[in-house]
């Protein structure tokens, strides 16, 4: 038997010589100097392969036109099992690629190892950085929601201010300084056609280099045994990828990644931040102006590039310990202040958008389709707190009976009778009365006879603000004159696809005299608390056209 | 570790690749047309417009059913397609068979298999009565016999 496996095993290797490679490659030998401090580069391969193997699991289910791109992302949250987690390591992984790869950076520039014979490897290495900000660039826009699409727009107008090729480039990126199809197809095709073949090319590049020169030696490294790649740097390299991996897969569970309202190109309040790792660009560009935006947008990013590519030929010192590097760990720390302090600023900066209310559209929506007496039956089944009793498909109180439960659903005339009181409909029952008006009923049992084991879950997402607008829809009676979700009266214009009409300052003033903006209307004025103004508003903007 | 790294990506990848997409989304019913002046036994296609989720995606499209009156008054519906390869079939007047152009499926009115290479009879609708409207819901397949 084991004659035979040799036999097998000599044959394969004789033909293919994947033995004697894996052996080479294995085998390699490393200084002795050589330890934890290295692992980022391993890590960064691992989570690339990662990026590579989730991207492509999304890429099964989703449509990569705008538009259809938001909906099948929505599909991937919200309908596919699993499609959360795959789309929550994706977006984390980037981030956790960007961190690592600047890790692995950090650490080659303060051991000074991209000196002679590596300069090769810094600057291959350099480029592999600006693919990997790439990726970040043009993986944001493809969710197409608000964030990703205003976010485009700024980058491509940058892009667009770069001196000579910025119009070229605006071009190539799909239109003058508008983002559309084009340029979603480009970015996409970029992201996961050309790109990964880029970058694969250039990490086989780069790790053939660090073979060919070896992983560099520190001074006093030439008088110790060498150690072998394995087993024991292997094993922590594997150690560094399992925590890696670790730390991905709890942001991808615990921390969720939101997903905006779909791209809205006319939307003139929405205010756009990049990605995190672009923060300290974004506040860079508004410490200059006018004509001297560009020196913040391009000049400086493309020194700073140059000077990091350049970085082994202005430091030809000869090898000396990490320790005496004195300057070399100056300027990291001076770049690290620099870099915190303009993301800090950034974020400090990002002001809190006015009125405009966040609804999560990586959840079921289900709850924009209610009539609004359903939606304030919502307020009322919370306000009443029916869950301390009663179970939602088996989640809540064990009390009453679950309410999901098609059983117990008779016709709105019975529930409200037993609302009312409890005991006559269902003799023995434990039941408080419920102490509403006979409308605030209506509105419970329209929402309970709405309810079901399938959209529990999705109604039960429905924001405050919404549920609290549409009670206050139902008790100022807008349905006598308006119409919402198709249940309402025609007096008035119907309210869905609102936001697109008017600004939300324009609704504001309108609740207060109508007449004043709309001559000839017959809405009367309403004072309504401020709060109740704000809710009502984000409400009727929330709604689907 | 590289066990549980590899479960921990293959096995949600299995789960997100081969679990069935969550169907939240009852099915609805579609009003088919009048059906008060059916005469029994003498089916008629009715045009109807459904919304078909594909996916991400939700069509409004045409849809057809052929609606039988039994003579006990009760009313069903058949799926458009032959249940042989998926060809449209039609009533043939004279016989009072449903004739499938491809490949000569024959059904009697109640949707049975007559002859042709028809697995199973005709699929149904399910089907509600409201004020002499007909109300068509899902299509199911029948039962292989």
């Amino acid at each position: 038997m084991r004659r035979r496996w040799n036999f097998l095993k000599e044959w394969v290797d004789h033909r293919t010589g994947i033995q004697t490679a894996a052996r080479n490659f294995l085998y390699e030998e490393i200084p002795a100097s050589s330890g934890w401090h290295q692992v980022f580069g391993s890590v960064a391969v691992f989570l690339f392969l990662t990026q590579a193997f989730t991207g492509a699991l999304l890429a099964f289910n989703y449509a990569p036109t705008p538009g259809d791109a938001y909906n099948s992302l929505r599909y991937i949250l919200t309908e596919l099992t699993g499609g959360r987690l795959i789309r929550g390591l994706h977006h984390w992984g980037a981030s956790m690629m960007i961190a690592t790869v600047v890790l692995h950076m950090v650490q080659v520039f303060l051991f000074g190892a991209y000196k002679k014979p590596r300069e090769a490897t810094w600057m291959v290495g350099v480029v592999l950085l600006l693919l990997t900000f790439a990726y970040g660039l043009t993986g944001y826009l493809l969710p197409w929601d608000n964030r990703a699409y205003w976010g485009t727009v700024v980058a491509t107008q940058i892009a667009a201010q770069a001196p000579l090729a910025g119009p070229y480039l605006s071009r190539l990126l799909g239109g003058e300084g508008a983002v559309g199809v084009v340029t979603f197809a480009r970015f996409y095709g970029l992201h996961v056609l050309l790109l990964p073949p880029a970058t694969l090319l250039l990490i086989a590049v780069h790790v053939f280099l660090v073979r060919k020169h070896g992983v560099a030696p520190m001074p006093g490294d030439e008088v110790l045994p060498k150690k072998q790649f394995y087993p024991q740097q292997v094993f922590k390299d594997t150690v560094a990828i399992f925590v890696a991996f670790a730390i991905l897969f709890t942001l991808a569970v615990i921390v969720r990644v939101p997903l905006e309202q779909l791209a809205d190109p006319t939307d003139t309040t929405y205010i756009p931040r990049p990605e995190w790792y672009f923060l300290f660009l974004f506040q860079t560009l508004k410490l200059f102006s006018g004509p001297l935006e560009v020196v913040g947008s391009v000049v400086l990013p493309g020194l700073a590039v140059l000077a990091l590519i350049l970085v082994p030929f202005f430091d030809r010192a000869h090898m000396v310990k990490v320790t005496r590097r004195t300057l070399a760990a100056a300027v990291v720390l001076f770049a690290a202040i620099g870099w915190g302090g303009l993301t800090l600023a950034a974020v400090k900066s990002t002001p809190k958008a006015a009125g405009t209310v966040e609804i999560d559209y990586s959840a079921p929506t289900d709850w924009l389709q209610l009539s609004p007496e359903e939606m304030a039956g919502i307020s009322y089944f919370r306000r009443e707190n029916c869950v301390s009793c009663h179970s939602l498909d088996g989640e809540g109180g064990k009390v009453g009976p679950d309410l999901t439960a098609r059983t117990i659903h008779k016709d709105a005339a019975w529930m409200i009778q037993h609302f009312k009181r409890p005991s006559t409909m269902r003799p023995g029952t434990s039941m408080p009365p419920i102490q509403l008006s006979d409308s605030q009923l209506n509105a419970l049992a329209a929402f309970l006879l709405k309810l079901n084991a399938q959209n529990a879950a999705a109604l039960q997402n429905a924001p405050d603000f919404a549920v609290e607008g549409a009670r206050i829809y139902q008790s100022n009676r807008c349905g006598l004159c308006h119409m919402v979700n198709g249940s309402g009266m025609k007096v008035g214009p119907a309210l869905n696809g609102l936001s697109r009409r008017e600004t939300r300052s324009w609704v504001l003033d309108h609740f207060a005299d109508p007449q004043k903006l709309s001559p000839g209307s017959i809405m009367p004025p309403y004072k309504l608390p401020k709060s109740d103004l704000e809710n009502l508003t984000s409400y009727l903007f929330a709604l689907p056209e | 570790m590289w066990a549980a790294i590899s479960a921990a990506l293959g096995l949600p990848a299995l789960v997100y690749l081969f679990f069935p997409p969550k169907a939240r989304k009852e099915a609805q019913w579609i009003e088919a047309g009048d059906i008060s002046k059916l005469a029994p036994n003498s089916p008629v296609e009715l045009t109807f417009r459904r919304n078909r989720v594909d996916g991400w995606k939700v069509y409004s499209e045409k849809s057809t059913a052929w609606i039988v009156k039994q003579p006990d008054n009760s009313v069903v519906a058949f799926g458009p397609q032959c249940t042989h390869l998926g060809c449209a079939y039609h009533w043939e007047e004279g016989k009072n068979e449903f004739l499938c152009p491809c490949h000569s499926s024959l059904f009697g009115a109640d949707g049975k298999v007559i002859a042709g290479p028809a697995p199973r009879p005709l699929d149904r609708y399910d089907v509600k009565v409201q004020g002499g409207k007909l109300l068509l819901g899902a299509l199911r397949k029948s039962e292989d016999v």
